[in-house]
């Protein structure tokens, strides 16, 4: 880490490994009233916990992002963040915002618009906040030493996302138009805009991971979101085929939804072909598997999913169905949850001078998450399924079909609850990296017990233990840490060493 | 292979050609939605109800033109289909028509409220979706055919001879149709659980239950349904959304229906 302003990022980061928590919790109430165990249903009702499942996930998504930026930026900008003092004010103020929307769910206080049910009044306190935060990485990157293009893709697709939040707050009596613009939000966001950050955020850890060029990758980032925006922004039509907006939608929905599953196929390819020409070499492993991960979960859960009920003539009959959960919790989880917990696995070592990587906890809570999340998956999809072919192709009722699906939300319960066991594993390296605290205090060193990295104790004790007593890296420590990376060569120069353009 | 500038280029002329034509489209949508969603109809009522549906998030359970949450029934055609009496009961009181069944909240909303709701829901009901909700494909090959044999269901008369006959209004009114099949009209024999046994059972057809039901038993059955079928799906709709005194003229009228079925076959 070359700049102090980047640990601004650590406090995004536990902010939205809390709300992430949160998230899952809420998911579980939704999940077992499903099985009819709806004993909460007095205090946190189906659209409560619905509500909240969805806000929570938004809003740690968010705080994700702008921690990476935070940390991103400086980097790239070659210099402190311009308003560290903002930065706080905007995490704190973002939280508040966020928990005080949340609390107010549990009293009828929303707006009631899929996705975008934070009140109105509370919208401009995000407006105001999301402004805050687009001015102090714009303006860090403006008085720059140089410009890069992760920066730049990462910034504009930032400040679109802002100003994308804009059409969703127009009042219409219409119900039509009133989803019209939702859809400029919603579907812009994540098939436009969040994958420009995406995008910029997978650019800078293959850059800081694999060591290749980057001029290569970030040409080919390039391409990946100019596919993006090529498919995804005409792709809104899928949102439009039988809301009561005219036709051809349809048509026009139909093609060029078909044209995502590419995008998300080229930046699957991109990540993958970047980490063979780089050799993967860079110690910290788990921090390429999520990236890696995310983007082959991403081509599954939104491309591949997805384009399975875009074409109308499919959706006429999935629209309205959990065939929609299905496709949502992977492509979520697979686009924008992993880019996030990639980011996090990246930079938690440099932000706390702390190697946690490649034990067995990084590794159970990579796999048990993403076979989690794929089970889930497999649940919402024989549910689904059976939904659509029951109540809309052989007309039984609503009520009837929830009863015959039942038991898939057990098998959905199971794995959510693998799931879990993967987050949890995550959340406890995340602790154990604690935080990067003043000299002179002891911590303990993390560095004992089962989940001991490997790469640490082929280290020798003596590091170690000098960690243990001092509670930081020592000068020599230090030294001997930059020498070794040195030695590596200059393609990882940029995890924890100055950093050398 | 692509230079930097040339994959720049790319990107910023893909996203300026593909984002114009996104914004002409957007416009023309604009300007004709108003008349595929009859947006003249939206009189106060309509938007009072719009934001009652809103205040109460009602889409985190239910959804409306597929869109929502699906925890609940899609509404789009619910007040085609339910008829106004009965939403009007099952708002007030959730539990009252399927008991002890996945639960909704009880709003307290005012008579004028749900007035409003319900205006809301049939402006919606009235909407072009371009074919949505589609009629299920597959659900005629789970229906009796027209006067053959006589499963579970009960048959239907001639389409000919259903012709000469108007249904009362009220069939539709009180939400009847919603489940039942008369006289080619309503949904075709809804599939539906019974409660305490799990058998999944279809509503039958009513053209021809004079066949098998008295008028005493026909009064019984509407009246109190869970008396004689313990678990049966249809729900306890007296005195709630139909009067003594109508299920009375309900039952004439289908009674009435065996003359009909004998002139047809003179």
């Amino acid at each position: 880490m070359k700049f102090q302003s980047q640990k601004i990022a650590y406090w995004f980061f536990a902010a939205a490994m809390l709300l992430l928590v949160l998230q899952i919790v809420y998911g579980f109430i939704m999940g077992f009233a499903r099985i009819g165990m709806d004993g909460l249903h007095e205090w946190i009702p189906f659209n409560t916990a619905r509500a909240v499942h969805t806000n929570l996930l938004v809003f740690w998504l968010l705080l994700g992002f702008m921690g990476s930026a935070y940390f991103i930026i400086p980097e790239e900008a070659d210099r402190e963040l311009m308003w560290p003092k903002l930065a706080w004010a905007q995490l704190i103020s973002f939280i508040v915002v966020g928990v005080a929307a949340i609390i107010g769910y549990h009293f009828n206080y929303w707006e009631g618009r899929k996705f975008l049910e934070i009140p109105r009044p509370l919208d401009y306190l995000v407006v105001v906040n999301v402004l805050a935060f687009i001015a102090n990485i714009g303006m860090t990157i403006w008085n720059g030493k140089r410009y890069t293009t992760t920066s730049i893709v990462l910034y504009f697709g930032l400040l679109s996302a802002a100003l994308l939040y804009l059409p969703g707050m127009i009042d219409f009596d219409n119900q039509t138009l009133d989803s019209f613009y939702r859809w400029w939000v919603v579907h812009l966001w994540v098939e436009g805009v969040w994958e420009l950050i995406m995008g910029a955020l997978l650019c800078y850890l293959l850059i800081k991971l694999t060591g290749v060029d980057r001029e290569v990758v970030e040409k080919w980032l390039y391409i990946i979101v100019g596919l993006t925006f090529l498919s995804g922004i005409l792709g809104t039509g899928h949102h439009y085929y039988y809301i009561g907006a005219p036709r051809y939608w349809l048509m026009v929905g139909g093609i060029f939804s078909a044209l995502e599953p590419l995008a998300f196929l080229g930046m699957a390819i991109y990540a993958l072909a970047m980490a063979k020409k780089g050799g993967r070499r860079h110690p910290n492993k788990s921090a390429l598997n999520w990236p890696l991960g995310s983007a082959i979960m991403s081509f599954v859960g939104a491309g591949f999913l997805g384009f399975a009920h875009t074409l109308p003539q499919v959706n006429m009959y999935t629209h309205g169905t959990l065939v929609t959960a299905m496709h949502g919790h992977m492509a979520f989880w697979g686009a924008y949850a992993m880019i996030n917990l990639a980011m996090i696995a990246y930079v938690m070592p440099i932000l706390t001078g702390r190697k946690l990587w490649d034990n067995a906890a990084a590794g159970y809570g990579f796999w048990l998450s993403n076979i989690g999340m794929i089970g889930m998956t497999g649940a919402f999809a024989v549910a689904g399924i059976t939904q659509v072919n029951l109540e809309r192709r052989m007309g039984l009722d609503f009520l009837a079909v929830q009863k015959e699906i039942e038991v898939h939300f057990i098998g959905l319960l199971l794995a959510a609850s693998l799931f879990l066991l993967g987050i949890v594993f995550f959340l406890y390296n995340f602790l154990r990296f604690g935080r990067d605290r003043p000299r002179g205090r002891s911590l303990h060193s993390g560095m004992v017990g089962p989940f001991a990295p490997a790469a640490e104790r082929s280290h020798g004790l003596w590091q170690d233990a000098l960690r243990g007593v001092h509670g930081r890296e020592t000068r020599a420590t230090a030294r001997h840490g930059r020498l070794q990376r040195r030695h590596h060569g200059h393609r990882f120069a940029g995890s924890a060493s100055p950093h050398r353009g | 292979m692509l230079s930097k500038l040339q994959a720049k280029v790319f990107f910023l002329g893909g996203t300026a050609v593909f984002g114009g034509i996104f914004i002409v489209l957007s416009i023309d949508t604009h300007l004709k939605v108003p008349d595929q969603t009859n947006s003249k109809d939206i009189t106060p009522a309509v938007a009072a109800g719009k934001k009652i549906w809103e205040e109460n998030n009602c889409m985190g359970c239910h959804t409306l033109f597929g869109e929502g949450a699906y925890y609940a029934p899609e509404l789009t055609k619910v007040v085609e289909n339910r008829g106004k009496d009965w939403i009007r009961v099952f708002i007030k009181d959730p539990e009252a028509m399927f008991p002890g069944q996945r639960k909704m909240v009880k709003y307290d909303l005012t008579d004028e409220e749900i007035d409003h709701t319900i205006a809301f829901l049939e402006w919606c009901g009235k909407v072009d979706l371009n074919g949505f909700p589609a009629e299920p494909p597959l659900r005629k090959l789970m229906q009796p055919s027209a006067g053959g044999a006589e499963p579970a269901g009960g048959g239907a008369m001639s389409a000919a001879v259903a012709a000469t006959v108007t249904l009362p209004p009220i069939f539709e009114e009180k939400t009847c149709t919603g489940c039942h099949q008369i006289l080619g009209k309503g949904t075709p024999g809804l599939m539906m659980p019974n409660a305490v046994t799990g058998e999944i059972v279809p509503a039958p057809v009513l053209d021809l239950v004079y066949q098998r039901k008295t008028r005493e038993e026909l009064i019984e059955w509407i009246s109190n349904p869970q008396k004689v079928k313990p678990g049966s799906p249809m729900p306890p709709l007296v005195p709630a959304v139909v009067s003594h005194e109508e299920v009375g003229q309900m039952v004439d009228f289908l009674l009435s229906l065996k003359d009909v079925a004998g002139q047809g076959k003179n």
